[in-house]
């Protein structure tokens, strides 16, 4: 795990290639090192880490940081497997025009992680092949894993008598 | 900005061969085949669209979300305590590695101690709970390739398994045994002797697998030299576990970066060769082996102390202390009642699945439910290695090759 000078070092590098890509970094609990970048240059941050040794994508994942603005997060947890070391870049969206570039030509595995960031949050990958809903029914609407998505079922066939069938207890 | 239903169609058809002349006069079609999602072959509730040249499959699209059941968003809704039970749900045949996950994550932004005791005895139900999932993939793949009779081999040591789980935490399935700090109780008096009977009878029970599947003409013949994927190929899509060890590339979290003591145990990573079917079925049943050997060390060396955190704050106080002590009856009306707040901050932790690299990332906002539960579920990721696996072979090794990436549905649907 890079500690909290090296971290440093790596967003000093990074700035240094382009001033505008990092935004911060934070060090936390569990060593957990985050660079919090500017979401259009995304791309030349990851392409850059991928250069240093961090070429496995380990995760990729979106996070609503409701009601902070901006709104969405999306998380790359990439891991250096020859140093066994892991660095999390993260990349900050509003939600009135989600957009961020696709990192499926630096890591093919950002497929399936990318279209369920879009299905669950709405972000859409510019550039993805196949930017569509990955879990969630086609004709869905809504983005479900947003904070402001209500909890709850919708009506089905089976549901009008819910309220009053037995074992209702919520 | 949403995408219509008519555009989604278009990008599902995954034709991108016209009609080809195959001499004669004669021209071969494309045809598109379905299979699933309700198939026995898939392993669960997967839908494959197969673009089949003859007996040749020259594109497939899986199509998933159909048991997908919003657990990450009903974990927000929970207090801290009450998500175990439901990550357990995701990938169903490795309920101990999602708890483990999602208990380390909190753990992390907790900073709480788990004691060496709760850990050996993870050690000890994270191995059988290896052991058993790759005996439900090895009778059902086995049934996938027309052995019937491994089927009933292999869930005759699961339901072993599943009686240990049920000695310690009542419950043979989603046992919710493991706790934020620790686990929820000691083992049991007998468990012992229970375990020590299947850790000496589990090898030869192995053996008998490799006997019957190894010196087996058609097995060999369905498994060796199909469908294989290099380490380079596999690593770039993201997997990891079994199929890219089977590969060639010894990489295993619990040597790597261990967690959960597990530097403590002498145990060998099992590496294939050229990263076929038949690396990946030998890969899955030499960890058998190494299982067992992690479980008898750590019953040999399992160390005294408590079994859970003794921090109140976290872990409930024992039944014991209610009717004495006022503290801890405060402590338990807080904990029932909210549960524990986690101080803000992000966590991500991996552990080494049964399928690969299973990591949960819990976010806290300070209140007493997580704020974001994401489950990186190796199956998710491991299925984006099945069309580059199975292009240009045939359709029966398509259902061996999926038998040997070992999906679970649940885990990817999540």
């Amino acid at each position: 795990m890079p500690d909290a000078t090296e971290l440093e070092l790596t967003a000093h590098e990074l700035r240094d290639r382009n001033a505008e890509s990092i935004l911060g970094t934070d060090f936390g609990r569990g060593d957990r090192a985050v660079l919090l970048v500017n979401p259009a240059h995304v791309i030349d941050v990851l392409t850059a880490l991928h250069a240093k040794g961090y070429t496995f994508l380990a995760s990729l994942h979106g996070v609503d940081y409701y009601p902070d603005e901006p709104r969405l997060g999306v998380l790359y947890e990439l891991l250096d497997m020859q140093n066994v070391d892991r660095i999390t870049v993260k990349a900050r969206v509003h939600t009135d025009d989600p957009r961020i570039a696709t990192a499926t030509g630096l890591f093919p595995g950002a497929d399936f992680p990318e279209r369920e960031v879009y299905d669950m949050f709405g972000v859409v990958f510019e550039g993805h092949q196949d930017m569509r809903r990955i879990l969630m029914p086609e004709d869905f609407e809504g983005f479900p894993q947003r904070r402001d998505f209500p909890v709850g079922g919708e009506p089905v066939l089976f549901t009008y008598n819910e309220e009053t069938t037995y074992g209702k207890w919520s | 900005m949403a995408l219509d239903t008519a555009d989604y169609r278009r990008r599902e058809e995954s034709i991108t061969y016209s009609a080809e002349p195959a001499g004669q006069g004669e021209t071969h079609e494309l045809l598109t085949l379905n299979i699933g999602p309700h198939h026995p072959a898939t392993h669960g509730v997967l839908r494959l669209l197969a673009t089949l040249e003859g007996e040749v499959v020259r594109d497939i699209k899986p199509i998933i979300g159909y048991v997908h059941t919003g657990i990450e968003k009903t974990a927000e809704d929970k207090a801290y305590w009450k998500v175990i039970p439901v990550v357990e749900r995701m990938d169903y045949l490795a309920y101990y590695f999602n708890s483990l996950a999602y208990c380390g994550a909190v753990e992390t932004l907790l900073e709480a101690e788990v004691p060496p005791r709760a850990q050996y005895l993870r050690v000890i139900h994270l191995e059988l709970n290896r052991i058993m999932s790759h005996l439900v993939w090895l009778g059902t793949s086995a049934l996938d390739l027309g052995a019937i009779s491994m089927f009933w081999y292999c869930f005759r040591e699961r339901e072993k398994i599943l009686d240990l789980f049920e000695m310690t935490s009542g419950q043979r399935m989603h046992t919710r045994y493991f706790q934020v700090g620790g686990v929820m109780e000691d083992i049991p008096r007998g468990f012992e002797a229970k375990l020590r009977t299947f850790l000496a009878d589990m090898p030869n029970r192995a053996d008998q697998y490799a006997d019957l599947l190894e010196k087996n003409q058609i097995v060999f013949e369905r498994l060796h030299g199909v469908c294989p994927l290099d380490a380079e190929t596999l690593l770039s899509l993201g997997v990891t576990g079994p199929l890219l060890r089977a590969a060639g590339n010894p990489w295993d979290l619990r040597k790597a970066a261990p967690y959960c003591s597990y530097d403590h145990f002498d145990f060998k990573i099992p590496v294939g060769t050229v990263g076929d079917n038949y690396d990946r079925y030998r890969v899955r049943h030499a960890e058998i082996y190494e299982s067992v050997k992690i479980i008898t060390q750590a019953l040999d060396g399992l160390p005294e102390g408590p079994h859970i955190t003794t921090d109140r704050k976290i872990a409930l106080p024992p039944r014991h202390e209610l009717a004495t002590s006022m503290e801890a009856l405060i402590h338990h009306f807080k904990l029932v009642t909210e549960g524990f707040r986690v101080p803000p901050g992000e966590a991500y932790y991996p552990i080494e699945g049964p399928r690969g690299e299973l990591g949960c990332f819990v976010r806290a906002d300070g209140s007493a439910k997580p704020a974001r539960v994401h489950m990186r579920d190796s199956s998710f990721v491991n299925l984006q290695a099945l069309t580059p696996m199975v292009r240009d072979s045939y359709l029966a090794d398509l259902i061996a090759t999926l038998a040997m990436l070992d999906p679970i549905l649940g885990g990817i649907d999540r």
